[in-house]
């Protein structure tokens, strides 16, 4: 198989002295996509946050394309980064998309895609346009480009975040609930891009409630429950196979 | 009524008019400069950094801006090492202290207010920029001051007309400004309605001008706010 390009390996995750994970390893390779089940509350849009130090986990190790991110004991006993250029090089090519889309209001569809590349990578203005607007067309927002946020659709903004992801050239996709705050009718055509990104063999870790996605996009299912991993493997495993009882009793739950 | 002698007297409004302009603009200036990074120490979320700014802030809130005025003006002079310092060239001329008590006193309301602006930035917005890996001070130049400056905007307009009204309490310590020029028609002639309505019309014209100028700005800065135009 293809190298590693995301490895968890023993993360626990505390807040106070509630302990939302409780020891969670997982390797994404390249290329691959993992979905990540569970019922709320059971820590994955927390794992999902952790690999991009949004939280920053209280044990374990997190290794983007082998660089190991250093992490040191803090004032207060949390652990903090060692090196805050290193977290922010390693969050330049982990893009995440997130449940509530998290458009910058006061800019433009345009604008949105084209801040990070300008402003983080530095890349030259007029060469962010140009990228800017081929993953605008890619995810069909290229009519739009001029719109504020407010004046789209929930579908149409979430597809305007994911070309704000894919235009840092992220290495890793986040994705954190993507459709879940979508109405129906619009899940599909969020769905649709991210089903191409994961076909062009980009890495992706995705915490989603669709099972259909889950079962026929990905390479790799996880389900998490009460901070662990209750079941993992393919997804013919872990849907046909696995005898997990909270793992059956969240399908069911699902299908109603 | 007796508006002769307002016509006769329109060169001495005039000039009012022109030092309150002044006066406004430079301490709105001066006063916003000050306030900018203070509501930005004011919004942080460290204990300690907040501190000094919030006292400053609490303090010119706290007491009537005549009060600061006479304070600068009347109070320092009564220290003989003030009189002797060199700040005395400032502080012994009425005008300086004037504007030092204004800008000051705008620069804390202004200050406020973008304090409680930059709390209120969605948290999502400050958040995915972080997850893009912006160091704390590109998401601050980028993201949190041009979305907290719009958002500021309304409530701005409103310290700006606060701070020409405000600025009225100049003419009290000689200044001759809008309402010193009222005073002085009042003196020499007794004539206190038409004196006083007249430099009530000015500031009604000035506070026209600056309603229209901040609807200006909103129209520029506020079209991701508006309804969608089909």
């Amino acid at each position: 198989m293809s190298k590693p390009a995301v490895v968890v390996e023993g993360l626990h995750k505390q807040y106070g002295s509630i302990e939302v994970i409780k020891g969670v390893s997982l390797t994404a390779h390249e290329h691959e996509v993992i979905s990540i089940l569970g019922s709320s509350g059971s820590g994955k849009s927390t794992l999902l946050r952790c690999i991009n130090l949004l939280e920053i986990p209280t044990r374990g190790e997190i290794t983007i394309h082998n660089e190991l991110i250093r992490l040191k004991a803090g004032r207060s006993g949390l652990r903090v980064p060692s090196d805050r250029k290193q977290v922010e090089r390693i969050r330049s090519r982990v893009a995440m998309v997130f449940q509530q889309f998290n458009l910058w209001s006061h800019m433009t569809v345009l604008q949105n895609v084209i801040e990070a590349p300008i402003h983080v990578l530095k890349v030259p203005k007029r060469q962010a346009i140009e990228e800017g607007e081929a993953f605008l067309e890619r995810v069909g927002m290229y009519d739009r480009r001029d719109y504020y946020p407010a004046h789209l659709s929930g579908g149409e903004q979430q597809r305007t975040a994911i070309a704000r992801a894919l235009a840092i050239n992220p290495s890793v996709m986040l994705f954190d609930e993507p459709t879940s705050a979508l109405d129906p009718e619009l899940v599909g055509e969020v769905l649709k891009v991210i089903r191409s990104l994961a076909e062009e063999g980009r890495t992706m870790l995705v915490v989603t409630h669709e099972m259909d996605f889950a079962r026929d996009v990905s390479h790799k299912v996880l389900f998490l429950h009460q901070g662990k991993i209750e079941s993992e493997g393919t997804p013919q495993a872990v849907f046909e196979e696995s005898t997990s009882a909270p793992f059956q009793q969240f399908l069911a739950r699902g299908a109603t | 009524m007796d508006f002769e002698v307002i016509i006769n007297n329109l060169p001495l409004y005039l000039e009012g008019l022109w030092i309150t302009l002044q006066l406004v603009v430079v301490s709105l200036v001066c006063g916003l400069f000050i306030a900018i990074p203070l509501g930005m120490l004011s919004a942080h979320r460290n204990y300690w950094i907040q501190f000094l700014p919030r006292l400053f802030i609490y303090c010119f809130r706290g007491t009537p801006l005549l009060v600061q005025m006479f304070l600068i003006y009347h109070g320092l002079g009564q220290f003989e090492a003030v009189r002797e310092s060199l700040a005395w060239i400032i502080l012994k001329e009425a005008y300086w202290c004037a504007l030092i008590a204004f800008s000051l006193n705008t620069a804390a309301y202004t200050a406020e207010i973008i304090r409680g602006t930059i709390r209120q930035t969605p948290a999502g917005e400050i958040e995915v920029a972080r997850s893009m890996g912006m160091s704390p001070l590109t998401q601050q130049r980028r993201i949190v001051l041009p979305s907290t400056f719009r958002r500021a905007l309304p409530a701005y307009g409103n310290e700006v007309i606060f701070m020409l009204h405000g600025s009225a309490l100049a003419g009290i310590i000689t200044i001759v400004d809008l309402f010193g020029a009222a005073k002085i028609v009042n003196s020499r002639y007794f004539v206190p309605f038409e004196s006083f309505i007249t430099a009530g019309f000015f500031y009604l014209c000035v506070t026209f001008l600056i309603v229209g100028l901040f609807r200006l700005a909103e129209n520029r800065w506020h079209a991701h706010l508006r309804p969608r135009q089909s």
